[in-house]
């Protein structure tokens, strides 16, 4: 139970840590300076956009070739509005990709649990066992039920068969979950 | 360590026992004893002078050995890692919810063809092709039916967009709820409800689990890029108290002691909403105001630096590429005048009338899903009010896009540069202006089409939201309660603007624009109505004002939104007295002992069990009741505790003893204890009983007992008890007369006895 709890950490840790290295690791892309200058006499209205420092985003190191002549600079550059700004594309992508590949996962486990499952049981031990298992679950105690499960699991040392009593007890409480939400509507609603 | 025995058996708790006695299996603690079944209430006293007991004995080790002496240290620093975990984590996750539902959101109209994980605005980004008047246009974005026939506009393509928004947005959403009924049903809803019952200490067993936390943050990012008119504050709450409660159980400190393990999640709710808001100090402050039931001031401060540690993680994830937590963080100069505080006032009980239609719709809405057949078609409803939010959003550009976003563009002030419609004022610099004192300018043609536009979304969100809140997916208000004001505060800002301008001769007007300064800022107003409107439906109002002060990052506007905030407050509670969260507790029925004065004139006697022509009440005596009798009282009744009495002829009161522990311990002994058996004698005393030497062993649960249950006479007026338990947070308290136990209040009868005085069914409490 701790050694579990202490994995979820660690692998939390991880995730966080992948994430704050993503946001070190700058992409020479990842700023810009952005001039956005109005209408002027008849010139039009422009946008300007430069992969320049922060010292620089300036209208007169971004508005390049400068519209106008020499002594209208000063008043066509106060008219524009510049702004710095920094994003990092390495953590959206990598935040993009880990978040569609969890969706990817829980949708082909929520897949094989609600269609794959029920047809290989039904196949390997026929129908009438199917229902008596769904049956016995609601019924009882949800504490009795879970330490049960769990003395039983622990004389067990199989590897296997721990992650599959796991499995079970979870799927019980999740059992338990949908009844009591979507079914009576006692919590939640 | 014999010591340390003899001091914790100085305290008259359960941890009283007697050491000596070898064969006394209970000198190894039973596993599971002092934890709590499935929808029981905890005892915080109980809770709280085991912790007392724990750290006592910490302290007394610490000058044994060096080990002992960094384990206290260790023991003493648990409560800051655990903050300082719970606020990287809720940082992070809070990160990737904002960069998910940026990029889902626009996946509905279009996608990015030089990288597909690019949002429309991160697409547009280093391109030069943008211009002055198309300012999110690029060819590396395409919306579909370019992509799929190559034209751009024409009906054809409308529909085919249109068609595809909303696709997506089924799909979305029937990801979410699918996923949500297949792993984690406890999931959906905002969870706010739950968590303020929970802290409250209520049991709810895999609510705050990590696949509840893996669930919501996957389902989170489906419900709002699927464009229902929800939020992902109220869940992001619900996220970072899941946080809190996986990082409890790395130190046995929290895992085991259901009072502590509250402290920490009052610390991560500070937490979630800091990280929702980019509000710190609101966070700490909604914690305290809206969700804790027990607040110490240790735990203040440990908010505040899970709420600092938080919104430091999410700011170096940088997820909106502003530097700034929201998306909707606005900053204004301009001044605002005497004479606006009207109009605030106005947008006030515009906010109160909103909250109160909100909360009577909404749970009217929710107790037909929970009572009729409309239940049990949980998957179905979410898939027709998105199928009806997507239709009926795509036709006007300010549903069409993300909530956030829109709240961000009413907020915003119009510039000299913005190209939004809402800034499309007449501005043409070669005008003769009639009088040059005047700074506001007419409006456009663009301004009315928006305010048209704006009308009809904002009855659009009134409608949709009620029926949205609720459903079974994640799912916040306070966003579209906050649009659903903004909406109304930019109408009634550009309506007081154009009226500055069009009589600038009234008298009002003459003394309020001074020439040269910019009269009335619109996007004000919407701000002020967003707090309105929000403050109405949840009834904040300190932590309301500090989350939109810390949004604004002005000390200015903290005068206009007060004003708004306390109108909405007083205007919501003249219909009636409770918020959207407690509507949802009563609705549910769930245990929850609000603040509320109890002005009954009851007495303790009344309320207590047993009534006058029922069966006396189930005790046990210290020295004379079998193994036997205890195993047929527990099966017999269904009460969560047991009262211990000196014999059934005196009915003096020793203690109380939890079922759960009784039937842990008699578990326990009958498997690892030698001689005991159905006709042992069970005894609560020091020392064994004199019995005849044919008797078998006796067992000694002296260690389970409950040596200073709380008491109250039979006279007590229910006032003081309803306060008793509301303070101390007790489970049950007995009730005697000159020392002879009469009966039992339980925190049940006293919700019943609240429920009946309140004329309500007193049957509709929950409880196991």
């Amino acid at each position: 139970m701790s050694l579990f709890s202490v994995k979820t950490g660690v692998s939390v840790l991880t995730l966080i840590c992948l994430l704050l290295a993503a946001t070190e690791a700058k992409n020479s892309e990842d700023i810009r300076c952005k001039c956005i200058c109005p209408p002027y006499k008849d010139i039009e209205g422009q946008i300007y956009n430069q992969n320049v420092s922060l010292k620089d985003c300036n209208c007169l190191h971004v508005v390049d070739p400068m519209p106008v002549e020499g002594k209208d600079v000063e008043a066509y550059c106060l008219r524009c509005e510049c702004k710095y700004e920094e994003r990092s594309s390495g953590t959206i992508k990598v935040t993009i990709i880990i978040y569609l590949s969890v969706l990817g996962l829980l949708l082909l486990y929520m897949v094989y649990l609600t269609l794959l499952e029920p047809m290989l049981k039904r196949r390997l031990f026929g129908h009438s066992q199917l229902i008596q298992s769904d049956d016995d679950v609601g019924d009882q105690q949800p504490f009795a039920n879970a330490h049960d499960v769990l003395s039983r699991s622990r004389s067990r040392t199989n590897m296997l068969n721990k992650v599959e009593h796991a499995q079970q007890r979870w799927r019980r409480q999740v059992q338990e979950q949908r009844k009591s939400v979507f079914d009576r509507h006692v919590v939640l609603s | 360590m014999a010591e340390a025995e003899v001091i914790s058996n100085a305290t008259p708790t359960e941890e009283m026992n007697g050491a000596g006695n070898l064969m006394d299996f209970l000198d190894e603690p039973i596993p599971d004893v002092g934890t709590y079944e499935d929808f029981h209430t905890i005892d915080w006293l109980r809770e709280k002078s085991r912790d007392t007991d724990r750290h006592r004995k910490i302290r007394n080790r610490r000058k044994e050995s060096l080990w002992e002496f960094v384990k206290s240290l260790l023991d003493a620093w648990s409560g800051w890692v655990v903050m300082l975990l719970i606020g990287l984590l809720s940082g992070t996750l809070a990160g990737v919810i904002d960069l998910a539902v940026d990029w889902m959101t626009d996946l509905k109209e279009g996608v990015c063809l030089s990288a597909f994980w690019y949002s429309h605005e991160q697409c547009c980004w280093t391109s030069n092709e943008t211009t002055f008047a198309d300012r999110d246009k690029c060819p590396q974005w395409q919306k579909w039916a370019e992509l799929m026939t190559g034209h751009t506009e024409g009906a054809g393509a409308y529909v085919l967009n249109y068609f595809l928004y909303v696709l997506w947005a089924l799909f979305f959403s029937f990801l979410a709820v699918s996923l949500v009924r297949v792993f984690a049903p406890y999931a959906c809803g905002s969870g706010i409800p739950e968590i303020k019952t929970i802290l409250s200490g209520f049991i709810i067993r895999g609510y705050l689990g990590k696949w509840t936390l893996l669930i919501k943050t996957v389902t989170l990012v489906l419900a709002v890029s699927s464009g229902l008119s929800l939020g992902k504050e109220g869940p992001l709450v619900h996220v970072a108290c899941c946080c809190g409660n996986l990082f409890c159980s790395l130190f046995s400190k929290y895992s085991r002691n259901e009072g502590k393990r509250r402290e920490v999640l009052s610390a991560a709710a500070a937490a979630g909403v800091s990280v929702a808001f980019g509000a710190p100090i609101g966070g700490v402050l909604f914690s305290l105001e809206e969700v804790s039931y027990y607040f110490p001031l240790k735990t203040l401060w440990r908010s505040f630096f899970a709420a600092l540690v938080a919104a430091f993680t999410l700011r170096s994830i940088n997820p909106f590429g502003n530097n700034r937590l929201v998306l909707f963080y606005v900053e204004y100069h301009t001044p605002w005048y005497m004479a606006e505080l009207v109009p605030f006032i106005l947008l006030g009980v515009f906010g109160g009338l909103w909250g109160t239609l909100f909360i009577r719709g909404n749970i009217a809405w929710c107790r037909r899903r929970k009572t009729t057949r409309l239940g049990k078609y949980p998957v179905l409803e979410v898939i027709v009010v998105t199928g009806i939010t997507a239709i009926l959003a795509f036709p006007n550009p300010y549903t069409r896009r993300s909530t956030s976003e829109l709240i961000s563009e009413l907020f915003n002030d119009c510039g000299a540069l913005e190209s939004s419609q809402l800034c499309d004022y007449i501005n043409n610099p070669n005008m003769s202006r009639p009088e040059d004192d005047i700074p506001d300018r007419p409006a456009g043609p663009g301004v009315y089409s928006a305010l048209w536009q704006l009308a009809l979304a904002l009855i659009f969100k009134i409608v949709i939201t009620i029926f949205t809140f609720g459903m079974k997916i994640p799912s916040g208000l306070f966003i579209p309660s906050m649009a659903v004001g903004a909406i109304a505060g930019r109408i009634v800002g550009i309506a007081v603007e154009q009226m500055a301008y069009h009589h600038h001769d009234w008298i009002i007007f003459k003394n309020w624009c001074r020439p040269g300064a910019d009269c009335v800022t619109p996007g004000l107003y919407a701000m002020v109505g967003a707090a309105a409107c929000l403050g109405g439906v949840t009834r904040m109002t300190v932590s309301l004002v500090v989350i939109m002060f810390e949004l604004t990052g002005g000390l200015e506007y903290i005068v206009p939104l007060m004003a708004a905030a306390v109108t909405s407050k007083w205007v919501a509670d003249a219909f009636s007295k409770e918020g959207i969260y407690e509507a949802h507790i009563r609705l549910n029925g769930y245990p929850y002992l609000d603040q509320d004065e109890f002005t009954h004139r009851t007495l303790a006697t009344d309320v207590m069990r047993p009534r006058r022509n029922e069966p006396p009440l189930s005790v046990l005596t210290q020295d004379s009741t079998t193994v036997e009798d205890v195993e047929m009282l527990i099966k017999e009744t269904d009460y969560n505790g047991f009262p211990v009495v000196v014999s059934r002829e005196s009915e003096r009161l020793i203690g109380f003893v939890q079922r759960r522990d009784l039937t842990l311990a008699i578990k326990t002994a009958r498997q690892k204890q030698d001689g005991v058996v159905s006709n042992s004698v069970v005894y609560f005393t020091e020392d064994a009983p004199q019995l005849p030497a044919s008797n078998p062993q006796p067992l000694k649960l002296r260690r389970i007992l409950n040596l200073s249950p709380f008491t109250v006479t039979d006279h007590t007026p229910m006032e003081t008890v309803v306060d008793i338990f509301r303070k101390l947070g007790l489970r049950q308290c007995l009730v005697t007369r000159s020392g002879r136990l009469l009966g039992i209040i339980t925190k049940k009868d006293v919700l019943r006895h609240m429920a009946q005085m309140m004329n309500q069914d007193p049957e509709s409490i929950m409880f196991n």
